[in-house]
């Protein structure tokens, strides 16, 4: 499994009629914390496979795709499973924090 | 069961990679398990200016990676994984992670520190909702907006003081009638007019719908009890040691801090305590560093000791 880049474009094709869950993190080049847990976010992928999707979302270049989800701080996790978005996951602090916080949205 | 390592290390910061460097160049076979990247908190400061050696500004980031590839050179191997419990009494320490059991013959402690959180209801949900700890980070997001910054350290002022540039309007409350920061930014403070200082309070709740909205602060000398409209709320209110797991094991302090004294020693034989987490006066990445060599060298010291 490849990593996705949702933009505002692909969003309804990729995520909103994604046969699977779809793991969305919003990012940012300049943001510091996100670059802490791009060597996390770099497995996932493979992690998930077969159960999600997992999908970056650079927030400077959709700044759109960040309001909706009211996103305020970076990096943030969200989970939309048939279209509709689960509880945020702000700056995770380890993989084990993903892993607890997909469990609990039974991925 | 794999190998017995020498030397486990936990946390890949300054003080766990600097270790490993000297632990690896002894000759020792050596492990380091990080749950995140290299760096700890180094890593999410995009200027480092205080590290001897460079006479520019280091990204911490990549000082963190330089940290751990000079560590690998001489043969130090890195676990990206989260420890979920350590078993350090006995010749052989047990350390479980969410990717397997490691043994080693020694630990050494550098776990670091995270943000302490002001302790008010709701706070861990309304994070990310207006809840903030890293102003370099977030701040971005306030462009043009009201913000609380909460503390009266370097770190709650230059965080005031960086968000003065970026928002609207700027409260910094403080629970003293006088800042404990660094005369330094004196100046800055008074040039700096949308912010504004709160004195004497501490914040007892957030005021939030969907978003933070506000904080209610209570005045700590009169007991006036007042809001403060505002969209983001940004604690730096210090650090709490990451020793959680620990605190059957190993003594600690009365604030959380493994102690440990100039030889890095703790109370367990063969376990050692590096950097932010340990008892000690200055908190600096160099001091990380030392402690890390240290730990090193009676780490091999004890090493020789029982075998």
């Amino acid at each position: 499994m490849a990593m996705l880049h949702i933009t505002k474009e692909n969003y309804q094709e990729l995520v909103e009629q994604s046969a699977q869950p779809v793991l969305l993190e919003f990012w940012a080049p300049w943001c510091t914390y996100c670059r802490r847990i791009a060597g996390v976010v770099a497995k996932l992928p493979e992690a998930y496979a077969g159960r999600a999707a997992v999908a970056q979302v650079n927030i400077d270049e959709q700044p759109e795709l960040a309001q909706r989800f009211s996103v305020d701080t970076i990096p943030s996790l969200i989970l939309v499973k048939n279209g509709a978005a689960g509880e945020k996951l702000v700056a995770p602090g380890s993989k084990a924090d993903i892993d607890a916080w997909m469990q609990a949205q039974s991925v | 069961m794999g190998k017995i390592y020498d030397m486990l290390v936990i946390g890949g910061g300054p003080g766990g990679y600097t270790a490993a460097l000297y632990g690896a160049r002894a000759g020792l076979s050596v492990l380091v398990i990080e749950k995140l990247s290299a760096g700890g908190q180094m890593a999410t400061t995009e200027q480092v200016e205080n590290y001897p050696g460079f006479d520019e500004p280091i990204d911490g980031f990549e000082l963190g990676e330089r940290m751990q590839r000079g560590a690998e050179r001489f043969g130090a191997e890195s676990l990206l994984a989260t420890v979920t419990e350590a078993s350090l009494e006995g010749p052989v320490k047990r350390v479980t992670t969410d990717e397997g059991v490691v043994e080693g013959r020694t630990v050494v402690l550098a776990t670091g520190a995270s943000p302490r959180p002001l302790g008010v209801p709701e706070e861990q949900a309304l994070v990310g909702r207006g809840m903030a700890y890293c102003a370099a980070c977030d701040g971005m997001f306030y462009k043009g907006r009201t913000v609380c910054v909460v503390g009266g350290g370097n770190t709650a002022v230059g965080d005031a003081l960086l968000l003065a540039k970026l928002c609207e309007k700027v409260y910094l409350i403080h629970r003293r009638d006088t800042l404990r920061a660094s005369k330094v930014y004196e100046k800055s403070l008074q040039a700096a007019e949308n912010l504004e200082i709160v004195w004497d309070s501490r914040v007892t709740r957030l005021l939030h719908a969907e978003r933070v909205t506000g904080v209610q602060v209570e005045n700590v000398k009169t007991g006036a009890v007042r809001s403060i409209a505002c969209d983001g709320v940004f604690a730096a209110v210090g650090r709490v040691p990451d020793t959680a797991l620990l605190a059957s094991q190993v003594a600690l302090d009365e604030q959380g801090y493994l102690i440990a004294d100039e030889t890095t020693r703790t109370s367990v034989a063969g376990v050692f305590a590096v950097g932010d987490v340990r008892t000690k006066a200055v908190r600096q990445i160099v001091t990380a560093a030392s402690d890390g060599a240290v730990a090193a060298h009676f780490a091999e010291e004890y090493l020789n000791s029982i075998t």
